[in-house]
């Protein structure tokens, strides 16, 4: 027994001997938390060159997109101060700006190039003119069609196509038989899946989610009107199941051919474009978002930006890393290395004047038009929040869950528009209530 | 167990103190987490609005009991667990008797049918969902299409039967686990002698299989009735709740208030509702369970 004892002991302090010992790691060290898309998963592959640079220590957290939103919000509306750099998108930015979550990010120098930043974008981060993320990439919507099956059919698809055009366009093009169908459009329930289409959608019949007193606008005929149209045309010319069909499930089924159409956000343009992961590399083209009855455009505006927690204890580092992640060099260096299909586009000017981009991505200028045309106010009358795909306030997020479920119960036939856009309306009443304007 | 130790110890030991510990943890685990989510449950809590927190008495409770999703929730909930656990219980005791028999691969015939339960529910929820279910690339709908019927929109049509086929496939294997080694306790002279009786395999299974496996059944229905009124993996992966509200049971309403709506205290009222439903469900089916163990007496 006594000899096991000492043996114990023995073992126990060589161990802490080694630990003391041991060369430890002196690297100051960064948390990030991050998306899982295409251009965050190349800027952790690429921020080995930051380490080396700078000699800071990165740890990645790398989170789908809803379970991100969910676990940051819980992190920065806490206090507690687990990362440095977050990854956060328009909507965030301007609300947690507000509440002094966030560190300024006005300092990172003159030869930030904090011009070549595209204005909507800059605005889209800040809360009264101080910028609280810096813009990583931004996307705006427009409509991807085939030209071969156009072409077949003897259709031509107009710059500026209108929602009645592709309804019948969707009408003509809509071929089960084949798997291929007319349009596809987001039914996956959700504020950031079939939500964000329809509010483009309503915006563009003349609609919007609340008036200047925080009223909600559901029960409008410009509502009833949009949804209408939405749940006709996908339900009689999208594909089965669409109310399980987000984003990625929509972009799969265009890179497999099974749509004529799709209007959804531009960043899905690259990959569509690209023969290793599309069916369709030759045969996609693009045309600006459907209009109806506004003229002030559909207004679809998100970027991803990275932004510093005021929890965080290493704000300096974390701005530069911010810096090299999101500059001009950074652009340059993916499209030399990967391919300039592959940069993060739409954040900067610059971007759309590098001669080698704008001949790999044909679509480039469009998105360009998209993004700045979007507009990060609302459309029509001036209220005081954000209006585009979303609405810039606290409650959004859970309305528009609601009314997304809504909605998706309509697109399935267990409701009827009428009544789902009733209770989406007492839902938003709900949320809202005892809640008046700053 | 202190029955036969009739000798008083020599040595007088106060034992409480040494149950300090455990009772400590599980104070920590228990007692606090649940205090926390009634006080919650009374507050005006917002994670998105902070410094707003206030004193609401009932005001979550009565918001979540007067609203429609709640009612529904609760339905489905029950729904789910009745139906799941009617279909794990006969295909289980029917795999069970097959497996039982002696045929040539019967052991790996066994292996297939467990294998189901080892995969991670938010995997098989994905396979259901994205290779078999799917109306366009889905092998179900391959197979209907081929044959000349249209496709049918699963999660669309019926989403709340979508998620009963799943949970019942990957639950059947574990009344399997515990159904099959009771039928093999069953002494083979009572069946011998009862088929000498010209008992056919009707009356065998009646009058001997089906008493002989009540017990286990009892079990395997406790078991999976905890996990089923908790379920969430299968929910959030194939339908996300809906459409609507027609696949949302209670503890994918309360992560929607909780975690899309930052709603800290209507989620923590409907905490503190699934809780009560829990033990009520739970009271009936150990009343019901207790008085099958009784009648075998």
């Amino acid at each position: 027994m006594n000899r096991i004892w000492k043996g114990l002991v023995l073992l126990a302090s060589a161990a802490l001997v080694a630990w003391i010992l041991y060369p430890a790691d002196r690297r100051p060290e960064l948390t990030i938390a991050t998306v899982n898309n295409a251009d965050m998963i190349l800027m952790q592959q690429l921020s080995s060159e930051f380490e080396k640079q700078s000699g800071v220590k990165l740890n990645w957290v790398v989170l789908g997109e809803n379970v991100l939103r969910q676990r940051l919000t819980i992190d920065i509306s806490t206090g507690s101060s687990t990362f440095d750099v977050i990854t956060i998108g328009s909507y965030e930015a301007p609300l947690w700006g507000e509440r002094g979550w966030l560190v300024p990010l006005d300092d990172l120098g003159a030869d930030y190039g904090y011009d070549d930043i595209f204005d909507v974008v800059r605005q889209g981060f800040s809360y009264q003119d101080r910028m609280y993320a810096a813009p990583f990439y931004a996307e705006s919507a427009f409509t991807y069609y085939r030209t071969d099956l156009f072409g077949k059919a003897g259709l031509k698809m107009p710059v500026q196509p209108s929602y009645e055009q592709i309804r019948q366009f969707a009408q003509k093009l809509h071929d089960p038989e084949h798997n291929v169908y007319g349009i596809c459009l987001r039914g996956e329930p959700g504020w950031g899946q079939n939500i964000a289409f329809i509010s483009t959608l309503v915006h563009a019949f003349g609609g919007r989610w609340m008036d200047a007193g925080l009223k909600p606008q559901i029960t409008t005929p410009a509502w009833a009107e949009a949804v209408g149209f939405y749940v006709d045309v996908l339900s009689k010319y999208g594909p089965p199941g669409a109310t399980t069909d987000g984003y990625n499930e929509n972009r799969a089924l265009f890179a497999n051919g099974n749509c004529a159409m799709w209007v959804d956000a531009t960043s899905a343009a690259g990959s569509l474009l690209d023969p290793s992961q599309s069916r369709v590399a030759n045969t996609t083209s693009f045309a600006k978002a459907p209009i109806a009855k506004a003229s002030n455009g559909p207004g679809w505006a998100w970027s991803w930006g990275l932004a510093i927690p005021t929890s965080s204890k290493r704000a300096e580092i974390a701005k530069q890393f911010i810096k090299w992640a999101t500059s001009r060099q950074y652009i340059a260096t993916v499209g030399e290395r990967f391919g300039w299909l592959r940069i993060p586009p739409g954040s900067r000017k610059s971007t759309y004047e590098i001669p080698a981009y704008l001949q790999a991505a044909p679509f480039a200028p469009l998105v360009r038009e998209a993004i700045l045309n979007a507009g990060y106010t609302k459309p029509g009358e001036s209220v005081p929040f954000v209006e585009v795909q979303y609405v810039g306030i606290p409650e959004f997020q859970a309305i528009g869950a609601e009314v997304g479920q809504e909605i998706s119960a309509a697109l399935a036939g267990h409701a009827t528009v009428q009544q789902a856009l009733a209770l989406g309306q007492a839902e938003a009443e709900h949320s809202l209530e005892g809640r008046s304007v700053k | 167990m202190t029955g036969e130790v009739a000798v008083k110890p020599s040595r007088h030991l106060h034992s409480k103190p040494l149950l300090a510990p455990s009772v400590g943890a599980l104070f920590l685990w228990m007692v606090v987490p649940l205090a926390m989510t009634l006080w919650f449950s009374a507050e005006h809590y917002n994670l998105l609005s902070p410094g707003k927190t206030a004193f609401a008495g009932w005001e979550n409770y009565r918001d979540l009991l007067t609203h429609r999703a709640l009612w529904v929730a609760m339905g489905n909930t029950l729904f789910l667990v009745g139906l799941v656990l009617a279909i794990t219980l006969i295909l289980g005791t029917f795999f069970s008797l097959l497996l039982n028999q002696d045929f040539p691969g019967r052991n790996v015939c066994r292996l297939l049918v467990i294998a189901p339960f080892f995969v991670m529910p938010t995997v098989s929820a994905l396979i259901w969902k994205n290779m078999l279910m799917n109306p366009v690339f889905g092998l179900f709908a391959w197979i209907t299409r081929s044959l000349g019927f249209g496709t049918i929109e699963f999660f669309s049509s019926m989403p709340m039967l979508s998620i009963v086929v799943i949970v019942g496939w990957e639950w059947t294997p574990f009344a399997v686990l515990i159904l099959l080694p009771a039928l093999h306790s069953l002494n083979p002279e009572q069946m011998e002698a009862a088929r000498l009786d010209g008992a056919g395999p009707i009356a065998l299974f009646r009058y001997i299989e089906l008493p002989h496996l009540l017990r286990p059944m009892a079990v395997v229905a406790m078991i999976e009735m905890i996990f089923f009124l908790s379920l969430f993996a299968e929910i959030y992966v194939a339908t996300g709740g809906g459409p609507g509200l027609a696949s949302t049971n209670l503890a994918y309403l309360i992560f929607r208030d909780a975690l899309l709506g930052f709603d800290v205290g209507r989620a923590s009222a409907g905490g503190v509702v699934a809780i009560i439903l829990a033990n009520i469900v739970s009271f009936f089916l150990m009343r019901v369970v207790g008085r099958n163990l009784e009648d075998l007496r």
